[in-house]
């Protein structure tokens, strides 16, 4: 038997949006995994929650991480039954990232992948501004970096490396 | 009425691919010629094992199996001669411009292959191949870059380039033979694996002659591709290496 709260106990969508808002992105602690679009949606199936999530890059090694703790926030809620569902349709794209998560990004260190339309190639050809000093005078070292979502890039004004989250 | 199980071998055959191939990049971790490189190849090689997972997780549903432990299941304790990846990309690692160009290769066939997977007419198959076409271009804007700037280098690039074609390119035309499963399908589910190798030759070799290099004419043709089932003796001992942790304790959870 499945033991759950009946409905007019249970959080508000409001405040299960809110919890998790909470939930930091395990490789990016600075940004939350509502705001990076990848907690899409919220639905009740026989008063269990299930949370669809669409991970980032395929091969996230994040990605167990993140349904863990979003099962444990929604625990801490009251909601011990819940279940993450995966989905990849449509598949996820950085044009989902909030622009506030945008400007956290960028903010610590990491230029936000620029907003592509579906255009992924004609976008990489574009300068991408250093997050440091904002210098568009920067070149691309490597397209892979510390992580699959990820390229290196230096300034050339103001010298230093940094990383930009890869359009997708 | 799809035939699951015809698809499921087909997309098992994907997979071992893509997880061979991974393997064998992976290889390169903390030997690739300078660190750059050391970073992009130990990426790429996650990228597809990550391509690999979500094909094994595919066929475990149309097989009915538990998609949590299916792909394990698949790679470290199916034996040898059950897998169906190419004998292309289990061939060992060889020089940086063996394992360049034998990725470029692989990488064009599959964009062609992706994008007529992202159009099929199974929704979940469809919406994979869509996820992971996105993640290619990062791998085909790399390669491509290499090729032409080892193919136009130095003479000793060149030559080496031109070593590694002379030797991938009668294993690379095995990309064009049929898929396990493929003939049982109805059209519209997966791409006809002899047209894409038409749009995949003219592209490469279009692209290699640009690059400097030559495709040496009296290569084995399309109609004795090797076949899947088939491995060469390298096989055996990747797999032994791959899968000896694993079968230490079969039920071990991590
Ligand atoms: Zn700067």
């Amino acid at each position: 038997m499945v033991m759950s709260k009946p409905a007019a106990t249970r959080p508000s969508e409001a405040e299960i949006w809110e919890a998790l808002s909470q939930v930091p992105d395990p490789e990016m602690p600075f940004v939350n995994l509502v705001e990076m679009g990848i907690v899409r949606e919220l639905g009740w199936q026989g008063g269990r929650l299930q949370v669809t999530i669409t991970p980032t890059f395929a091969a996230c090694p994040a990605y167990e991480v993140m349904q863990a703790e979003i099962l444990a926030a929604l625990a801490a809620l009251g909601l011990a039954g819940a279940e993450v569902l995966v989905s990849h349709n449509p598949p996820w794209t950085s044009e989902w990232i909030s622009a506030e998560a945008r400007q956290k990004l960028k903010d610590a260190g990491l230029a936000p992948p620029p907003r592509h339309q579906g255009d992924l190639l004609g976008v990489l050809m574009d300068p991408v501004p250093c997050p440091r000093c904002g210098s568009e005078q920067t070149s691309l070292r490597n397209s892979f970096g510390t992580t699959p979502c990820r390229m290196i890039y230096t300034c050339n004004d103001c010298k230093e490396p940094f990383e930009m989250f890869k359009p997708l | 009425m799809l035939d699951h199980k015809a698809l499921a071998r087909y997309l098992i055959a994907l997979a071992d691919d893509e997880l061979i191939l991974g393997h064998r990049n992976s290889e390169w971790t903390g030997h690739a010629p300078i660190l750059e490189e050391d970073i992009a190849f130990a990426n790429l090689a996650l990228d597809e094992i990550g391509h690999s997972r979500l094909w094994y997780e595919l066929a475990a549903d149309l097989l009915g199996e538990d998609r949590a432990r299916f792909p394990d299941r698949q790679v470290f304790l199916r034996p040898a001669e059950e897998f169906r990846n190419l004998q292309l990309v289990e061939l060992p690692r060889g020089d940086w411009a063996f394992s360049m160009l034998r990725q470029y290769l692989f990488d064009v066939f599959e964009q062609h292959r992706l994008a007529g997977l992202s159009e099929s007419t199974q929704a979940s198959l469809a919406e994979v191949a869509a996820r992971i076409r996105t993640e290619e271009i990062y791998h085909l804007r790399h390669t491509r870059a290499w090729v032409t700037r080892l193919g136009l280098g130095t003479e000793e690039s060149n030559r080496r380039m031109q070593a590694a074609l002379d030797a991938l390119w009668p294993y690379a035309r095995g990309l064009g033979g049929a898929l396990p499963g493929e003939a049982g399908l109805p059209a519209g589910v997966v791409p006809d694996s002899a047209a894409l190798y038409e749009a995949w030759l003219a592209e490469v070799s279009a692209f290699l002659a640009e690059a400097g290099l030559t495709i040496q004419p009296g290569s084995p043709d399309l109609q004795s591709p090797i076949s899947r089932a088939d491995h060469s003796s390298d096989f055996a001992a990747l797999i032994e290496e791959m899968q000896s942790v694993a079968r230490l304790d079969p039920e071990a959870t991590w």
